[in-house]
């Protein structure tokens, strides 16, 4: 008897859940079709610029699910990684290398740059996770985490030193303007980030799928004692992956700081944040998922951001997080997540 | 159900009473001393002395380190007793302060009501006692506790923790946008509310600069947040949190409800958010919305931490300690070096180091914080030494766990 109330309830459960999710996934239809009517050009620009942000989300979400499917962490010093990244950057570029103008010899300095900070962010990573990390493997969850929170704070007062307490502004090497396909405009900038950054996750699929140590970091992430006992160095394929996801963070930031000119040591905790929601959105630890959510996520935001029906840039926050809310409360897993039951 | 009725039996032995006497005899002692030395010893002492303790130790940030306390104790409901990590605890913050705002002020302007304030009955807007607006910042908190958490609370950890933190980012974000929405003024933006009705007491109006009586005030409060977190902790459902905390899955076969239980924590945790934000905004004399950031809830995550997690005690020391190096130890500090060697380092900006530091450290060398908890101590070290990794769960005795 027990067991058909339950039965009944959950069944009751499941349908208001279902009902309600129709209704919000109506709503949102309808506000876009009611903006598309509206103006259709803007609506496209629109997209398109939230498809730049997400690819560019995705590039710092695909770290936060690279370490939390291997060590199940949440690295918060990771955002604050991907700002370091940024900064690095600029000072690369502007000071050392003097360019201050798109030319010839301004895409060699790019594409050095783009090498000297993926190797810069991911040798702190690695770092970090050496000195820190590591040692508390076997504490229970608070701990890594905690420590985190603290990185994030010393990346942080890192960043404030080296940039000051303001934002900063700098040049850009990408050349200005659009391309125009049928009155949509379409700025160069986004044009050439969605070209640095579709090669990198291919690299990245590529070693996580098809490579030895991407095997390596597959069976550390389901069994750390099984993958041990096949003869896989934990500790060496964990440094890796922290050096992967740190690698990432640096090609994010170089194309933050190249897309929009500026640095600043507060905003790889914001940008950390709506990454770190967006691979939750897809599923935490899964790689697709974390692409998958990263653009959905960019392209509601720049869709709130931008269109002629929304609320606007100064909702953005909350409408992201809204989302994640109700996400998480109707499909926990996440969108590409596997729903996993508790061991005893 | 017949270990249920064992247990009732062992806790009607134990005597909770007369552990309850000792500390709060303890507490009380402690915090008249306190009062004694600021109201009648330090007006008597020489001026030099005076402008140290101004320095030092100004009874302002006093009060505001107590306000820290009262949510720090109610962090660590959630934190330490139940183990639920709650990285939002900013936004009942938030919402107390507001809660002070549309009750205790002249913000809205078209509305009457005077209850039980010793303010004029001529201001416009709602003017209610301070105790009653403490009790409304509760309710409203709880109710809020129960929102977020009702749908939430059956993530796990990390995702739980993820929507606080969402929710964090929210609240506050809807009280700076809150000036304009569909013409109605919720929070009046990034201006704030202000000033906040001054406290009510006995007939007298405490003024801004009562800050002895408001001393008295928040003192009681944190007794009261201590008083809770020790009852409840030695009850049935504090026994619950532990055993949740401990083993989530294994409580729920003994016959714990974790959803209530969740709940419940939830509940009390949000309830004492709102009655620091409550304090806090009469504190400030006002609400701003800007200062309900992120770093809020790391800091009193910090401070239960750091104190130690699931000890009202440790949790009430870390509070203190940290509450007085952000607002006077460290730019206090900062000044003395920097006179005395005649350099010229801006130390607050070392804050994020010292924080960042601190957190690590600790972890690392002092997981279970200043004034640890012996059980949490055994659990947090539980697989320090063991690198075959067998037996995660040694025995805690009957003894040690209550």
């Amino acid at each position: 008897m027990a067991g058909v109330t339950y039965k009944t309830r959950q069944l009751r459960r499941r349908y208001i859940e279902r009902a309600f999710a129709t209704i919000a996934v109506a709503g949102a239809a309808l506000w876009l079709i009611a903006n598309l009517i509206k103006s259709p050009t803007q609506f496209f620009e629109v997209t398109f610029t939230g498809l730049s942000n997400g690819i560019l989300y995705a590039l710092i979400a695909l770290g936060y699910t690279l370490v939390y499917g291997i060590i199940e962490l949440i690295n918060f010093a990771h955002g604050d990684l991907f700002m370091l990244g940024g900064l690095f950057s600029a000072h690369f570029i502007t000071l050392w290398f003097g360019q201050k103008v798109p030319s010839a010899v301004g895409w060699g300095v790019l594409a050095l740059c783009l090498i000297a900070v993926m190797v810069f962010c991911a040798t702190i990573n690695v770092a970090i996770e050496r000195f820190a990390y590591r040692r508390l493997r076997r504490a229970p969850k608070l701990a890594p985490l905690i420590t985190a929170v603290g990185m994030s704070f010393i990346l942080q007062f890192v960043g404030l030193r080296w940039n000051g307490s303001g934002q900063k502004i700098w040049p850009s090497l990408l050349p200005s303007g659009n391309l125009s396909i049928f009155g949509v405009r379409l700025p160069y900038t986004t044009i050439i980030s969605f070209a640095i950054t579709i090669p990198v996750l291919l690299v990245l699929t590529y070693i996580v799928t098809r490579t030895k140590q991407g095997k390596a970091m597959r069976a550390t992430a389901q069994d750390q004692d099984a993958s041990r006992l096949m003869g896989i160095n934990v500790d060496r394929t964990i440094s890796f992956t922290f050096g992967l996801g740190g690698a990432l963070a640096g090609a994010a930031g170089l194309l933050f700081e190249q897309t929009r000119g500026l640095t600043s040591y507060n905003l790889g905790f914001q940008l950390g944040l709506i990454a770190f929601t967006a691979a939750v959105m897809g599923g935490i630890g899964n790689l697709q998922g974390a692409v998958l959510g990263a653009i959905i996520i960019g392209v509601i935001q720049g869709l709130n951001d931008g269109l002629p029906i929304g609320l606007g840039q100064q909702w953005s926050n909350t409408v992201v997080f809204s989302i994640l809310i109700l996400l998480m409360v109707f499909k926990p897993t996440g969108l590409l997540g596997k729903p996993t039951t508790e061991k005893v | 159900m017949s270990i249920i009725t064992r247990k009732k039996s062992g806790s009607k032995r134990r005597k909770v009473p007369a552990s309850q006497r000792t500390w709060s005899i303890g507490f009380l002692t402690l915090a008249i001393a306190v009062y004694i030395f600021y109201t009648y010893i330090v007006p008597h002492t020489p001026d030099g002395f005076q402008s140290q303790i101004q320095t030092w130790f100004p009874p302002s940030a006093l009060n505001e380190a107590l306000v820290w306390v009262i949510a720090a104790l109610g962090l660590n409901i959630v934190v330490g007793y139940a183990g639920l990590l709650d990285l939002g605890f900013v936004a009942f913050w938030a919402i107390g302060g507001y809660t002070a705002g549309w009750f205790m002020s002249g913000f809205f302007y078209q509305l009457n009501i005077h209850f039980g304030s010793e303010s004029p009955k001529t201001f416009p807007g709602i003017h209610l006692s301070f105790w009653i607006v403490l009790l409304l910042g509760a309710l409203i908190c709880a109710f809020f506790g129960i929102l977020i958490g009702a749908p939430t609370l059956r993530l796990k950890s990390d995702y739980l923790a993820i929507v606080t933190l969402g929710f964090g980012e929210i609240i506050p974000q809807v009280f700076v946008n809150g000036e304009n929405i569909h013409g109605f003024n919720l929070s009046n933006g990034t201006k704030g509310i202000s000033p906040v009705d001054n406290i009510g007491l006995f007939g007298k109006r405490l003024g801004p600069f009562d800050l002895n009586y408001k001393y008295m005030i928040f003192v009681f409060m944190a007794a009261l947040m201590v008083f809770i977190s020790l009852r409840l902790r030695s009850g049935r459902l504090g026994r619950a949190w532990l055993a949740i905390r401990e083993d989530e899955l294994a409580a729920s076969m003994m016959g714990v409800p974790l959803m209530k239980t969740k709940l419940s924590a939830y509940a009390v945790g949000a309830i004492s958010g709102g009655l620091a934000g409550v304090a806090y905004a009469t504190h400030v004399n006002g609400i701003f919305a800007e200062r309900f950031q992120f770093s809020i809830s790391i800091i009193l995550l910090a401070m239960v931490v750091l104190g130690g997690m699931g000890n009202v005690w440790g949790v009430m020391v870390g509070a203190l300690l940290i509450a007085w190096v952000n607002s006077t130890g460290l730019p206090a500090l900062g000044n003395e070096i920097n006179s005395t060697f005649n350099t010229n380092i801006n130390f607050p900006s070392y804050t994020f180091l010292i924080f960042g530091g601190l957190l690590i450290l600790m972890m690392l060398f002092r997981r279970e914080g200043i004034l640890p908890e012996s059980r949490l101590k055994m659990v947090l070290h539980e697989n320090d030494d063991d690198v075959d990794n067998e037996a995660p769960h040694k025995n805690i005795s009957e003894e040690e766990a209550l």
